[in-house]
């Protein structure tokens, strides 16, 4: 429980009861080498951390599943791309002037299906999450993704993408290059693939620059992860005219991932370790293959048109309305 | 003068007052007049509406309705709407200070329309042609699941019946009010224009003041033809949001139709005037009898000549 040999896990504003009992059993701890009979007492506030961080997890408000979807030191896409397969192929480059760290992608083998992987990428130090843009692509981005999808096509070979962004990049030269169209572009290709697309969202499922790679036969969600149609700070400060209305915002979004798929857009929601993936980047890797080899197998069995019509009806049927 | 002059002089000003305040209610008065957003002419209003909603002193081109929209590009009587009792529903029970139902039927209220987008089949110059027409003043032109729906079937009907499409988008992105829903949207119709270019389709895209978000990023910008109308500002992210992400000043024509033309992102700006008779030139270059697969001939209903009376 208290991995002393890993990296110390921070923790979040609402798990801050956990962390004040943590730290009264390492300070009991210490003290125990002087004081055998503590150990009595460190039993008992064991068994009462593992009891809170049980019940802790089970009611999570939408903004603490938000909180654990943008957590610091959540894995990213390429610590499931070197966990899952160390020979990974990384490939570079929109080919037209540009290669977007935001973006990234390769060949990749998982569970023994050869394939095209594609994911946003954070960054974890501040030099990193420069050279990331904080997970928000540029057009540049979304136009390697597209290449690599195309590449995929072309030699049959299944795609799985990873979704952890804020959204696209909003700035001067992200405009000037077309960021929409960029993301027009990969909703209207990635419709057209007669290749298996699985696609999961990680952490965040920021807007359109979230779906811009989220095309897919198969939308999976990992438990805390979020998707949503505009950052609930967005949607706070344009609905509510206020930014401490974030939490409302996040609850009337229903931007879970249990909500999502209860709303028939996603297709299977994965078990995170408990309180998150960042407390075993082992075991969320592992659950997370499972799921995608599970589905991609399936989808596998599919011939090109069946798969290419699979993925166009599913997003053909979203939408709430009536005709009286 | 005694009192009863007095108080029949003061029931002739009262009635005076009322006749003269009775037509400049400010309602009544904005509804006569409109002031230029640019150079500040003050317009009647009548005048402004005949001449397409453009400024005759400065060129500004006002916002357009859905109807206005369509009554100006579509031949006189050829319109034929389709979807027209398509409505939204509340699939995430939204309320924000107020319940999404209830924005619902105000914004039926402002604009008359039942959704933010129209669309039919119409002639334009006797070619018939699949239009839809975005209206910024039905709930901000958003997109929900209806428009979404709506285009998509737009696609749909143009793919079938092979005639070109045309849409004139105006709005703020996709509708918050409909969540996850309202994101798949962007997904949904791009996905039938794909089906709809492979069939060898021709799909002119006409911007118009403003387009954003979600629609830009999805059918706005995927036109094989991409039209501007002057001063249009259209673009992905709003400009105060990137002011503040970039802590920078951006240039004053940073958006515009103009801007974008420059960057190398629409074919052409056209004005309002010239919109009807450019579309028309245009299309009269693709035959689509020429394009797709060959030797699938259209299955869809519209003949072309039906339009044309
Ligand atoms: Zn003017």
């Amino acid at each position: 429980m208290m991995a002393t040999n890993e990296k110390k896990i921070i923790p979040l504003e609402f798990e801050q009861p956990l962390a004040v009992l943590a730290q009264q059993i390492e300070a009991l701890e210490r003290q125990l080498g002087d004081n055998p009979d503590l150990e009595g007492d460190i039993d008992r506030l064991q068994e009462q951390y593992t009891q809170l961080k049980k019940s802790l997890y089970v009611n999570l408000r939408p903004i603490d599943h938000l909180a654990i979807a943008r957590h610091s030191q959540r894995p990213y896409s390429r610590d499931y791309f070197a966990i899952w397969d160390p020979g990974f192929i990384e490939l570079h480059g929109d080919r037209t002037g540009a290669d977007d760290e935001a973006m990234v992608g390769g060949l990749l083998t998982l569970g023994g299906i050869k394939m095209v992987a594609v994911g946003t990428q954070k960054g974890r130090s501040l030099r990193e999450k420069q050279a990331c843009n904080f997970g928000m692509p540029q057009p540049e981005g979304y136009r390697k993704a597209l290449r690599l999808f195309r590449h995929a096509d072309k030699f049959g070979l299944p795609i799985l993408t990873l979704i952890d962004t804020p959204g696209a990049y909003p700035g001067l030269s992200a405009e000037e290059h077309n960021q929409a169209q960029a993301i027009a572009e990969n909703l209207f290709e990635l419709s057209g693939l007669t290749v298996p697309v699985v696609a999961v969202v990680t952490g965040e499922g920021g807007s359109g620059g979230a779906l811009a790679i989220g095309v897919a036969n198969r939308i999976l969600m990992l438990e805390h992860s979020v998707y949503s149609v505009i950052s609930p700070e967005g949607c706070a400060s344009i609905l509510w005219r206020s930014n401490d209305k974030v939490s409302d915002a996040c609850q009337a979004m229903k931007m879970t991932a249990r909500e999502i798929l209860q709303l028939g857009v996603i297709d299977q929601v994965i078990d995170e370790p408990l309180g998150g993936a960042h407390h075993d980047y082992q075991l969320a890797a592992s659950n997370l293959a499972c799921a995608v080899v599970k589905q991609m197998t399936g989808l596998m069995k599919m011939s090109k048109e069946e798969v290419r019509r699979d993925r166009q009806n599913k997003f053909r049927n979203f939408g709430a309305f009536t005709e009286v | 003068m005694d009192l009863k002059e007095w108080f029949a002089s003061r029931q002739k000003r009262k009635e005076l007052q009322e006749n003269i305040k009775q037509p400049l209610t400010t309602e009544e008065y904005c509804a006569l007049w409109t002031q230029c957003f640019q150079c500040r002419e003050l317009l009647y209003t009548k005048d402004l509406r005949a001449n397409l909603q453009v400024c005759p002193k400065c060129q500004y081109h006002f916002r357009v309705g859905a109807l206005d929209r369509i009554d100006q590009m579509a031949d006189a009587g050829s319109f034929v709407e389709l979807d027209a009792v398509m409505t939204s529903t509340d699939p995430l029970k939204f309320f924000d200070t107020e319940a999404y139902a209830k924005r619902q039927q105000e914004a039926c209220r402002k604009s008359g329309l039942k959704e933010a987008v129209v669309t039919g089949i119409a002639a334009i110059n006797g070619q018939p042609v699949a239009l839809g027409a975005m209206d910024f003043g039905h709930f901000g032109g958003s997109m929900g699941s209806v428009v979404g729906e709506k285009v998509t079937r737009l696609a749909e009907e143009a793919t079938s019946n092979r005639i070109p499409l045309i849409v004139v988008s105006s709005s703020g992105g996709a509708r918050m009010q409909e969540g996850i829903l309202s994101l798949m949207q962007m997904a949904k119709t791009s996905s039938a224009l794909k089906t709809y270019h492979e069939a060898g389709g021709l799909y002119i895209s006409i911007l118009a003041e403003p387009t954003f978000g979600g629609v830009t990023a999805s059918f706005a910008m995927l036109g094989d033809l991409v039209i501007a109308e002057p001063g249009a500002r259209i673009g992905f992210a709003g400009r105060r949001v990137i002011e503040q992400t970039i802590r920078q000043k951006l240039p004053a024509d940073f958006q515009t139709a103009e801007y974008l033309l420059k960057h190398g992102q629409v074919d052409m700006v056209v004005e309002r005037s010239n919109l009807k008779d450019r579309l028309s030139r245009i299309i009269s270059y693709h035959d689509l009898t020429r394009t797709g697969p060959a030797g699938e001939p259209a299955n869809g209903t519209v003949k072309s000549g039906q339009l044309t009376k």
